[in-house]
């Protein structure tokens, strides 16, 4: 059993010292969502009027209200950076060494998951640190309380990472995916603007955004930061963590998925 | 049976039987079978499409074949791949380190992966870099060294969890004529200290007359036998080109 242990302290810490190497995409991961608090948010603030909606229980400024969109946007964009460097790894032949280990395949890639996971959480607590910062504070228990809901969130998108990248081909084929899967994940959600704000423009849209999974990662955080339990959100990531999770293990089986093709 | 299967289970070496992949509609391999006892060096000789590649993959398990069965070790690939690939240490031909981490980092972070414990790691990893004589580039950062000490740290690190079946796959591509000796030569003496060794290769210069030798050519094994006695009088280069050859 320690050797299960083992590997994924070794795969971890992996990611980890990546992760360090990596300072500009520290600060990337950073600076992307604190432009749109600081800079999206403050325009759109007076354009924008919200009613009290659940978890809130007061008048909220916008900025408050995007601040756990901007937690699953840190969570998404780091899902498919570890797609990124997952497709990078089997161009650059080190999935190999990952994949001959003698450890079950689907105890490799969930270690390398809970690996990028762990990183996305420490750049989400960053972020919430900044906000802070900026006059920006969620109760203070929430910032205990989010944490499964980041944890799951994480899951939940570095697995679709991992479902990509056992789709993507090519290294170059890589900003198609950032295009038909990060953009319209993140807008097509609630992160931006409420449902019932989305269904004044188009009912349509405003059912689609509820079918997103994005959308439910957005109100699961949402929620357990005013120390609340969204119990659908919670199915809904629970439930496509777990399919993510199954569709991953098979994308990267021997016998049909990822090395299949002639690389 | 139970008299066959002791006597497969006895056997340390590389078996496979009857293995065939294809690849859609294009055949890779098509039903080849040989074995290679602990102990032997034995050369995979194919020209470049041969299904060098492809053999490689079956057996490390990147690829699973629908038909033919592989024993590493005397373990089934396909009913119990931890015990094989346990027994299986590969040096691909496509380098796998991790160019920001440390000689050792890298090391310690495969030791891992094949479940070593954390007690033992460092005295391994000190003994397998003492062997190719690059303990002193232990905390370098391999981005660092050249293409032979890469390919030397390559070779160390698959011999860190002590496996009975060394694969190789071209390990000496685009290092200088010394280096790839040098490679060459330590593995041929593993060999003779008792592990099991398949060096794939396209290079005939790599080969001995004592070795083992099987030519694959489009997915099939053309010849197998030891190379002196297959080469006859003639150079194994030439040898190998008359067998390998298209017919104008």
């Amino acid at each position: 059993m320690s050797g299960f242990w083992g590997v994924a302290r070794a795969i971890m810490g992996r990611e980890f010292l990546r992760f360090i190497h990596q300072r500009e995409r520290f600060i990337a991961a950073l600076v992307r969502p604190m432009v749109w608090l600081l800079i999206f948010a403050a325009g759109f603030r007076a354009a924008l009027g919200l009613s009290i909606i659940p978890p809130y229980q007061t008048y909220i400024t916008y900025e408050t209200y995007i601040v756990p969109g901007l937690c699953a946007m840190v969570l998404l964009f780091n899902g498919m950076q570890s797609s990124l460097s997952l497709v990078y790894d089997r161009e650059m032949g080190s999935m190999r060494l990952l994949l001959t280990s003698p450890f079950p395949r689907w105890w490799l890639l969930f270690c390398r998951l809970l690996g990028s996971t762990a990183i996305s959480i420490l750049q989400v607590y960053t972020f919430l640190a900044l906000a802070g910062l900026f006059g920006i504070t969620m109760p203070p228990l929430g910032y205990v309380t989010v944490l499964p809901g980041l944890v799951l969130g994480g899951l939940m998108l570095g697995a679709l990472g991992f479902v990509l990248s056992s789709l993507i081909k090519q290294l170059e084929n890589f900003a198609g995916v950032m295009n038909f899967v990060i953009f319209p994940m993140f807008f097509l959600s609630s992160a931006l603007y409420p449902l019932w704000k989305m269904a004044e423009s188009s009912p349509l849209l405003r059912d689609i955004c509820a079918l997103n999974p994005f959308t439910h990662v957005v109100e699961l955080i949402r929620f357990l930061l005013y120390l609340q339990i969204n119990w659908m959100a919670l199915l809904w990531v629970v439930t496509c963590t777990i399919i993510l999770c199954a569709a991953a293990v098979w994308g990267y089986d021997p016998a049909r998925g990822l090395m299949k093709r002639k690389t | 049976m139970p008299d066959a299967q002791t006597a497969d289970e006895t056997k340390q070496g590389l078996s496979v039987h009857d293995l065939s992949f294809r690849y859609g509609s294009k055949v890779a391999l098509d039903a080849i079978s040989f074995e290679v006892a602990p102990g032997r060096f034995c050369a995979l000789l194919g020209p470049n499409g041969a299904g060098k590649s492809t053999l490689v993959s079956l057996l490390t398990h990147l690829l699973v074949a629908p038909q033919g069965d592989i024993r590493i070790a005397g373990h089934d690939l396909r009913q119990h791949p931890r015990r094989a690939l346990g027994d299986l240490g590969v040096v691909f031909q496509q380098p796998t380190l991790d160019l920001s981490l440390t000689v050792r980092q890298n090391m310690a972070y495969f030791a891992a992966l094949h479940g070593l414990p954390r007690q033992q790691t460092q005295a391994r990893i000190d003994a397998a870099l003492d062997r190719l004589g690059m303990r002193e580039r232990a905390g370098e950062k391999v981005r660092a060294l050249n293409g032979g000490h890469r390919r030397r740290m390559e070779l160390a690190r698959a011999l860190l969890h002590e496996p009975k079946v060394l694969l190789l796959d071209e390990p000496t591509v685009g290092l200088d004529a010394a280096t790839r000796q040098s490679i060459t030569d330590h593995v041929h003496d593993l060999a003779n200290q008792g592990l099991c060794v398949l060096w794939a290769t396209h290079l005939t210069d790599e080969v001995r007359d004592a070795d083992q030798l099987l030519v694959l050519h489009r997915g099939q094994i053309l010849a197998a036998g030891q190379t002196g006695d297959l080469r006859g009088g003639r150079t194994l280069s030439d040898w190998f080109l008359s067998q390998t050859e298209v017919p104008a």
